[in-house]
């Protein structure tokens, strides 16, 4: 297994140097750059500004200077947030995101992961019904319809909890933010567990522990080891889109994530901000990646990586 | 006689379907004494597997069951799972058909063994582990003690079998439901399953109830059987006075059901269809960048065999021993050494294209009559399908009538062509595949087990009909299977297969009558279940041992 790990954290540089490549000279491609402004800067001010950015230096002098820069673990300043680095902006915004969305994922683990299974066992029940129906509504209705529905309700209209704003993170600023996020993966969790479990019960392993007379307990905790498998293999991509950030959530709430950034350093042509975040974001997914192969191998004893 | 250990009366099994009830069960009665053993014989869908199902309250969600199941005088029929789970593991234990999914893949079978132990007899762990030893030597696993701590993908079919078998037993039950046991075993495995089983009950003194469809393991194990026949018990009695003197036509016709006859030899100067030399198939993986090449395996190992027009080679062997592999091997769809000849050409430099136009003359029927067929063409578009290929000028009305005939060769109704394939039985389903090769006139066909999937009674027909079309159209076979019977019944010469090399090879008679490697012998001994005759008297009515 350890070896294991570390072939996939080598085999993980290359696929980051193309990921950082191609992204690289895609965003090179966009029309504009960072100093262009509605109003053109004089001719003389951007010529010193494309200098000290190295912006006036061959595009491929440019790359190699920016990977050699990133193998050092700089990611340069931020072309349009002027005051801070990339570094910097990410080691305030990267906590925010991540506890949002760790907490949204541990919520929608156990809730989704509870109501999937009641429904399996109820399957073609009234509850069954009720955690299809709900789930279906929780994957169509947009997070930027239940954000202000929510801010209405428990924010203006009964006053429990804040509208907006960090609160420098105390729980009742994280209580809507969570919510709202928690709510499609719980949606997605829940019908997952709830197939994955009922193709499960009716298998012939369960058959036999039926025949055998165990309580439901028993059965219940089989199945879910077997049902576990194609949840963790959603659950992998999802905790790394979850953790990077939400764009909607974290601008309705007014929260200093790290979502914002990926849209704003687009739109802002702002090329160093843009690959700190692609790094990020492939950063973790292809960690989560790795974490869901290692789950496999603990669920399932017939998958071995030696 | 001292009241059963089991009675059913009257019991009735219905299944909600999108067509409607099916009535799986009616209305039938059956007992079980004490240690003896009880056969419920029957064909596919017959009931006598749900019967039991419903005994032990297992039918799937949409079946209901009627009547009353007796245990040792306690009704069994409406109690809850909870009530029912004091008699299900503890008194009533039941195997299954499918050794290989019956245990839960993600746990040690150790720990498997050991559920209905903490259960039911409030063991504690370290004793459930100690039993657990103690039962996994009882169904004779070698080193229980390591084996103890396998996974269940680690063993055989059999072995997984023995496992079971020593969960059903953990709690010395009264009575062992064993729903077609060996079925899905080798026959070797499944003699030893079969003589397991039956010292066990001399030992332990339970009933047994056997589910089966085969008729050999009736006559050897049951003191009683029943035969069912859509969803009724058309007779029972004593299994030897049922096979010596069978009343119903239906008991006869399974009893008739065995494959017989001989081929009649092929006359010397038929000329050769096939040869093939040497024929050797490697599989493996192959190196990466990131693992080290993988170990090879000689999935067929230097074996040679010829066929004539009308003669036929019979392939036998256990899984795993290239038989299949074979097959393709000839036909050229496996990548292989050696050197295949048909009629004058040399196959082996030919490639996919060159061999496309000899492909008519080198048809191929698989084992499994639902999956080999596209479930979104009609029987008429499966089986003309070839000729869109090979005779791609014809016209449609020419292809139909094509199709029409080939379905009145093969004795299906051309009426049926527009049907789609879920519509028609096992048996139906493979004279379809029979006739998509046959329409094409091929000088060879590669008959792959065409008959295990399918019950007994079905298994004659199919053989009646390929050696009609056989004797019709002069055809070479080269019939793969594991199933001596039917092999012996339509084969000139045998081969036996043992991992990738031929142990064995000679006339059909000469193989059957005399085999001379002790494989061979064990493989008939174990086919026909020869030398357990002993196992059955003593079984019954041994008291409690344990």
């Amino acid at each position: 297994m350890l070896s294991f790990i570390l072939r996939r954290f080598m085999s993980a540089i290359p696929t980051l140097l193309v990921i950082v490549t191609i992204s690289f000279f895609l965003i090179r491609l966009a029309p504009g750059g960072p100093f262009d402004l509605e109003r053109p800067l004089e001719a003389k001010v951007m010529e010193n500004l494309n200098r000290i950015y190295q912006l006036d230096k061959p595009l491929i002098q440019q790359y190699w200077l920016y990977l050699t820069a990133v193998a050092r673990g700089d990611f340069g300043p931020s072309f349009f947030l002027r005051d801070f680095t990339v570094a910097e902006l990410f080691a305030r915004g990267l906590p925010v995101s991540m506890t949002l969305g760790g907490l949204a994922m541990i919520f929608a683990i156990l809730i989704g992961g509870t109501l999937g299974s009641i429904a399996a066992l109820r399957q073609n029940s009234g509850v069954d019904y009720l955690v299809t129906g709900l789930g279906a509504l929780g994957l169509t209705i947009p997070n930027f319809v239940v954000a202000p529905i929510f801010q209405i309700v428990f924010g203006l209209t009964l006053a429990w909890l804040p509208v907006a704003g960090w609160g420098a993170g105390t729980w009742r600023g994280l209580v809507m933010p969570v919510t709202v996020l928690a709510l499609p993966q719980i949606a997605v969790i829940s019908r997952m567990t709830r197939a994955a479990m009922i193709e499960n019960l009716r298998s012939n392993h369960i058959r036999t522990l039926r025949s055998l007379g165990l309580p439901l307990r028993v059965i219940v905790s089989h199945a879910l080891r077997g049902a576990a498998l194609p949840v963790v293999s959603y659950l992998g991509p999802a905790a790394a889109a979850l953790l990077t950030g939400s764009v909607v959530v974290e601008t309705i709430f007014g929260l200093p994530g790290i979502g914002r950034y990926f849209v704003e350093g687009a739109l802002n042509r702002d090329y160093t901000l843009v690959m700190g975040t692609v790094v990020v974001i492939a950063v973790f997914v292809l960690l989560f990646n790795l974490v869901v192969d290692i789950l496999y191998a603990i669920i399932d004893p017939r998958i071995r990586y030696d | 006689m001292a009241e059963p250990v089991l009675t059913v009366r009257n019991l009735n099994v219905r299944f909600r379907t999108g067509d409607g009830i099916l009535h799986a069960v009616k209305g039938i009665d059956l007992d079980v004494e004490a240690g003896e053993t009880v056969a419920i014989v029957g064909e596919s869908g017959s009931g006598k597997s749900q019967t039991m199902m419903s005994v032990m309250g297992l039918l799937a969600s949409n079946g209901w069951a009627e009547g009353s199941v007796k245990y040792r005088g306690e009704e069994l029929v409406g109690l809850s799972p909870d009530k029912l789970n004091r008699y299900r593991g503890s008194k009533l234990t039941m195997i299954f058909q499918e050794p290989m999914t019956s245990l839960d893949p993600l746990y040690r079978i150790g720990d498997q063994i050991a559920l209905p132990l903490t259960t039911h007899g409030r063991m504690s762990k370290a004793k459930a582990r100690e039993r657990a030893i103690e039962l996994l030597e009882l169904v004779r696993i070698p080193e229980p003690a390591r084996r103890i701590d396998s996974y269940p993908h680690e063993m055989s079919g059999g072995q997984r079998q023995r496992v079971m078998i020593a969960m059903a037993l953990a709690n010395n039950p009264d009575v062992l439901i064993a729903d077609e046991p060996t079925t899905a075993l080798d026959v070797t495995v499944q003699a030893q399953i079969l003589e397991l089983l039956a010292d066990l009950q001399k030992r332990l003194g339970m009933s047994i109830v056997f589910i089966t469809h085969d008729l050999g393991i009736v006559r050897r194990f049951a003191d009683r059987t029943y035969v069912m026949k859509r969803g009724e018990v058309v007779e029972s009695g004593q299994t030897a006075d049922i096979f010596a003197e069978p009343k119903h036509a239906y008991t006869r016709m399974l009893i008739d059901a065995e494959p017989t006859g001989r081929k009649d030899p092929v006359s010397q100067g038929a000329p050769m269809v096939i040869e093939a030399k040497d024929m050797t198939v490697t599989f493996g993986l192959k190196k990466t960048l990131f693992s080290k090449a993988g170990h090879m395996v000689r999935a067929v190992d230097g074996v040679s065999l010829s066929v004539r027009a009308g003669e036929t080679v019979g392939v036998v062997g256990e899984s795993g021993s290239g038989k299949s592999t074979l097959g393709r091997a000839i036909l050229r769809l496996l990548p292989a050494g050696g050197i295949v000849r048909f009629e004058d050409r040399d196959l082996m430099p030919l490639d996919r294209a060159g061999m496309r136009p000899l492909r008519r003359h080198l048809q191929l029927v698989f084992q499994d009559p639902f999956g080999s067929l596209s479930p979104r063409m009609t029987a008429g578009e499966i089986v003309t399908e070839g000729l869109l290929v090979h005779e791609p000028r014809i016209t449609r009305k020419e292809r139909d009538r094509r199709a029409a005939q080939a379905f009145d060769e093969v004795r299906l109704d051309p009426a049926w062509r527009n049907r789609f394939p879920h519509e028609f039985s096992g048996g139906q389903r493979q004279r379809i595949a029979i006739a998509r090769a046959m329409i094409l006139h091929p000088k060879l066909v590669v008959l792959d087990e065409p008959t295990s999937a399918l019950d007994r009674s079905v298994q004659k027909e199919i053989v009646d009909l390929l050696r009609d079309l056989q004797t019709a159209h002069g055809l070479a076979y080269v019939f793969i299977s594991h199933d001596l019977a039917v092999v012996r019944a339509l084969s000139d010469e045998i081969m036996v297969m043992k991992n990738g090399k031929v142990v064995e090879r000679g006339n059909a008679e000469a193989i059957f009558e005399k085999p001379k490697q002790t494989y061979t012998q064990d493989l008939i001994a174990a086919a026909f279940l020869r030398g357990l005759e002993e196992t059955k008297p003593g079984a019954m009515g041994t008291p409690l041992s344990n």
